[in-house]
C-alpha cells in the first residue's frame, strides 16, 4: 500500500489484473477451533455481480467462513481467493478490495455520524473531493442529512445498519461481506436495505450475505446452505425449491398441495436430512 | 507501511474518543495534579516548628541563650514550660509535645568550669523518622552552643569551625527532590493507565472486529493511539511542573526543552507499555489493574524516588534497571536541581529510547488483528 499515489488508482488497478478471476472462489476451506470443527472442507464458487446468500442455523458455520474470507481469522486447512487474492497471505490487498460489515454493529458508539463515515474513509484513504462525493451519498442513502452530528450510539437500529453499510462501501469495493446485516431490524428498513444491496449487485458489485430470514433468502441469486460447518446444498431459490418438490413428488402425502414447496420447508427438510442442526 | 491519512484518521477517532470520555478526561487531566498536590504536601522528610517542653532547673541567661538558639532554629518550638520531668512526660504522652528538654541544675556551673554538661532531650519515639531528625538537630545546636561557650574560655586558639555547603539543594528541602521524582512517578502510572484503556476497550466493544476488516495497519493502530495521549502527557507534565515551581516553590535549574524532549522518549516507552497490557489481557478492567501494579509499585518503591537505588542489596538494584521510571526520576531532578542536559543525561536518555522502542514494539507485535473466534 506504501508508496501509491492515491488510494482510488490502487483499488482501480488492483481490481483489474484479476477481474477475470472469480470474486470469491474457496477449496476445501476449513477452520478448526481446537477439537471442533467449524467449518468443513468447504468448496464453492462466487460469480461478478452474483447476490450470494449464505444460510443456515445458528452454529452452521456461517460466520466463520466470513471471517476466514475477510482476513479476520485464519483457516486451518484448504484454499480460498478473494478477487484473485489468496486469503492466506495476500490480506492486506484484500482488505482494501472488500467492505464488510459485522453481524454486530460495530462502527463507534461515541463518534458521531460524520465522524464514523471520515474515519472509515480516512482508514481505507478516501480523502478530498472523493470523501466529499461519498459523504453525500452516505448520508442520502442512509437518510441520515440532518443527523451528522448526532452520536452514533443514538441512533434507531435500522439506521446504524445503513450507515454501516455505507461506511463499509466508501472505498467503492468490488466485493462486499454481509453477516446477517438485518438481524434485529424491523421488515420495513430490511426491505429498503435490500433494496440498496440490489443497485450494488446491478452495478456490478459482488455481494456475499448470510442470513436465516427466509424473505431474504428469496432475494438472493443463488443459496448455499451450510449446517454442522458443511455445505448441504448450492442452487438458486428456484432451484433448491424444485429439487425438494420433486423428491417431496415421491414421498405421497408430504406435500399435498400442488405448488413448489416454501424455502422454508426445503430448509428445514434438507436440515432435517442432515442429522439436525447442532446445538450451541 | 504508514500510510499517512490511515495514521490521521486513526489519531483523530482516539483522540475524539478521548474527549467525550469522562473517565479518561479526570485521568488526563484532573489526576496528574490531584497527585501532585497529594503527595507533594504529604511526603515531606522536613522536620520543622516541633513543640517541645522545657524544664529549665538551672534559669541562668546561659540556659535562656540556650533556649534562644533552638528556636532561632525554626526546628523546635518551646510551647510549654513545665515545673517537673514529670509534668514534661505527661505532656508527651498526652501528645502536647513532641519533645522535652530537661537542663538540670548546675548546668552553667559545668559549663563554665568546662566539665561535661549533661543535658537531656525526651523525644516521642512513636514518630520514630521525626524524632531521630528532631534528636540530630537538637544535638548539632546544642553543640555547637557549647562550643561557643568554650570558645569564649579560650581566647587564644583559632576556632575552626566546619561550614557545610550543600551544592543544588541548598536549603536541603526535601520538597525540592520530592517534587521532581514526584512528576516522574505520577507520569508513569498516568500513562500506562490511559493507554490500558484503548485497545481492550475495541475488543470489548466489537469495534476491533470492523477496524481489522480495513486496511489500517497494526503498527498505524499503535502509532494512531499513541499520539493523542503523548500530546495530553506532555501536557501533564507542563502543568506538574509548573504547579511545583509555584506551589511547592521547586526551582526549575536546567532547559524546559531539553526536559520536554526527554519527556517525550519517556512518554513513549511508558504509553506503549499500556498499549501492550491492553492488547494482551483484552479487557479494560484487567488491563487496567495491570498497569496501576505494574507502573505504581515499581516507580514509587524501585525509581530512586523514596529509596537510594545505592543503599538497595544488589538484586534490587539490578531490578531497577527495569523501571523506566528510574529513568526519568533521574532527569527530572537532573533538569531540575542540577540544571544539567544531555550532556550529563544521555545514559538515561539512551536506555529510555530503548525502552520506547521495546514498548512499541511489544504493543505492535501482541496487538494482533486477527479474531480469536
Amino acid at each position: 500500500m506504501t508508496g501509491s499515489p492515491s488510494p482510488a488508482t490502487t483499488v482501480a488497478s488492483a481490481a483489474a489484473p484479476h477481474s477475470d478471476a472469480p470474486p470469491v472462489r474457496v477449496r476445501e476451506l476449513t477452520r478448526r477451533f481446537g477439537d471442533f470443527v467449524a467449518v468443513d472442507a468447504v468448496s464453492f464458487s462466487v460469480d461478478r455481480g452474483e447476490i450470494f446468500g449464505f444460510l443456515g442455523p445458528n452454529g452452521a458455520g456461517k460466520t466463520t467462513t466470513i471471517k476466514m474470507l475477510t482476513g479476520l481469522l485464519s483457516p486451518s486447512a484448504g484454499e480460498g481467493w478473494v478477487a484473485g487474492l489468496d486469503i492466506r497471505h495476500e490480506r492486506p490487498a484484500i482488505r482494501q478490495r472488500i467492505g464488510y460489515m459485522s453481524q454486530k454493529f460495530s462502527l463507534y458508539p461515541d463518534l458521531t455520524v460524520g465522524e464514523n463515515i471520515e474515519l472509515f474513509a480516512g482508514l481505507y484513504g478516501v480523502a478530498g473531493d472523493a470523501l466529499d462525493i461519498r459523504r453525500a451519498w452516505i448520508l442520502e442513502m442512509a437518510e441520515l442529512g440532518d443527523d451528522v452530528r448526532r452520536l452514533t450510539g443514538a441512533l434507531p437500529l435500522g439506521f446504524k445498519q445503513r450507515l454501516a453499510l455505507g461506511t463499509a462501501v466508501i472505498h467503492e469495493p468490488p466485493i462486499l461481506f454481509l453477516d446477517e446485516p438485518t438481524s434485529g431490524v424491523d421488515p420495513v428498513a430490511r426491505r429498503r436495505f435490500w433494496d440498496l444491496i440490489d443497485g450494488f449487485a446491478a452495478a456490478g458489485r459482488t455481494i456475499f450475505v448470510s442470513t436465516h430470514y427466509m424473505e431474504e433468502a428469496e432475494y438472493c441469486h443463488r443459496l448455499a446452505l451450510m449446517n454442522r460447518g458443511r455445505l448441504i446444498a448450492l442452487d438458486t431459490p428456484r432451484g433448491l425449491r424444485e429439487a425438494e418438490g420433486l423428491r417431496a413428488a415421491g414421498t405421497p402425502g408430504t406435500h399435498p398441495s400442488s405448488g413448489l414447496p416454501s424455502l422454508e420447508d426445503v430448509f428445514v427438510a434438507l436440515v432435517q436430512r442432515e442429522g439436525g442442526a447442532r446445538s450451541g | 507501511m504508514i500510510h499517512p491519512t490511515r495514521l490521521r484518521a486513526m489519531a483523530r477517532k482516539e483522540w475524539i474518543q478521548l474527549r467525550r470520555d469522562p473517565r479518561s478526561m479526570v485521568l488526563a487531566f484532573a489526576l496528574p495534579l490531584l497527585l501532585l498536590v497529594f503527595f507533594g504536601y504529604a511526603i515531606t522528610w522536613d522536620v520543622e516548628n516541633i513543640e517541645i517542653a522545657l524544664v529549665d532547673h538551672d534559669r541562668t541567661p546561659t540556659t535562656r541563650q540556650l533556649v534562644v538558639a533552638l528556636e532561632a532554629s525554626r526546628l523546635f518550638r518551646v510551647t510549654h514550660r513545665p515545673d517537673s520531668e514529670q509534668a514534661a512526660d505527661r505532656l508527651l504522652t498526652r501528645g502536647d509535645v513532641k519533645g522535652a528538654l530537661v537542663i538540670p541544675a548546675g548546668f552553667t556551673a559545668d559549663l563554665l568550669g568546662q566539665r561535661t554538661a549533661p543535658l537531656q532531650l525526651l523525644v516521642d519515639g512513636s514518630d520514630a523518622n521525626t524524632a531521630t531528625i528532631a534528636l540530630n538537630y537538637a544535638e548539632a545546636i546544642v553543640g555547637r552552643f557549647g562550643r561557643n561557650v568554650v570558645l569564649r574560655g579560650r581566647t587564644l586558639r583559632l576556632p575552626v569551625e566546619p561550614e557545610v555547603r550543600i551544592w543544588y539543594n541548598p536549603t536541603l528541602a526535601s520538597r525540592n527532590m520530592i517534587v521532581p521524582g514526584l512528576i516522574a512517578v505520577i507520569m508513569s502510572i498516568i500513562a500506562a493507565m490511559l493507554t490500558a484503556l484503548t485497545i481492550a476497550r475495541e475488543w470489548e466493544r466489537g469495534t476491533m472486529e470492523q477496524l481489522a476488516s480495513t486496511p489500517v495497519s497494526r503498527l498505524e493502530v499503535v502509532l494512531g493511539k499513541l499520539l493523542p495521549y503523548l500530546l495530553i502527557g506532555l501536557f501533564d507534565v507542563a502543568v506538574t511542573v509548573a504547579a511545583g515551581m509555584v506551589l511547592f516553590d521547586t526551582p526549575l535549574n536546567g532547559s524546559v526543552i531539553e526536559l520536554a524532549v526527554l519527556t517525550l522518549l519517556f512518554l513513549t516507552g511508558a504509553l506503549g507499555l499500556g498499549i501492550f497490557i491492553s492488547a494482551a489481557v483484552k479487557s479494560q478492567v484487567l488491563a487496567t489493574q495491570i498497569a496501576m501494579v505494574a507502573t505504581y509499585l515499581p516507580a514509587v518503591l524501585l525509581s530512586g524516588f523514596l529509596f537510594d537505588i545505592a543503599s538497595m542489596p544488589p538484586f534490587l538494584q539490578g531490578v531497577t534497571y527495569l523501571i523506566p521510571a528510574r529513568y526519568f526520576v533521574t532527569v527530572t531532578r537532573g533538569i531540575f536541581l542540577k540544571g544539567v542536559g544531555l550532556e550529563v543525561l544521555w545514559p538515561q536518555a539512551l536506555f529510555m529510547a530503548v525502552f520506547a522502542v521495546v514498548g512499541l514494539g511489544l504493543a505492535t507485535r501482541v496487538f494482533r488483528k486477527e479474531l480469536s473466534a
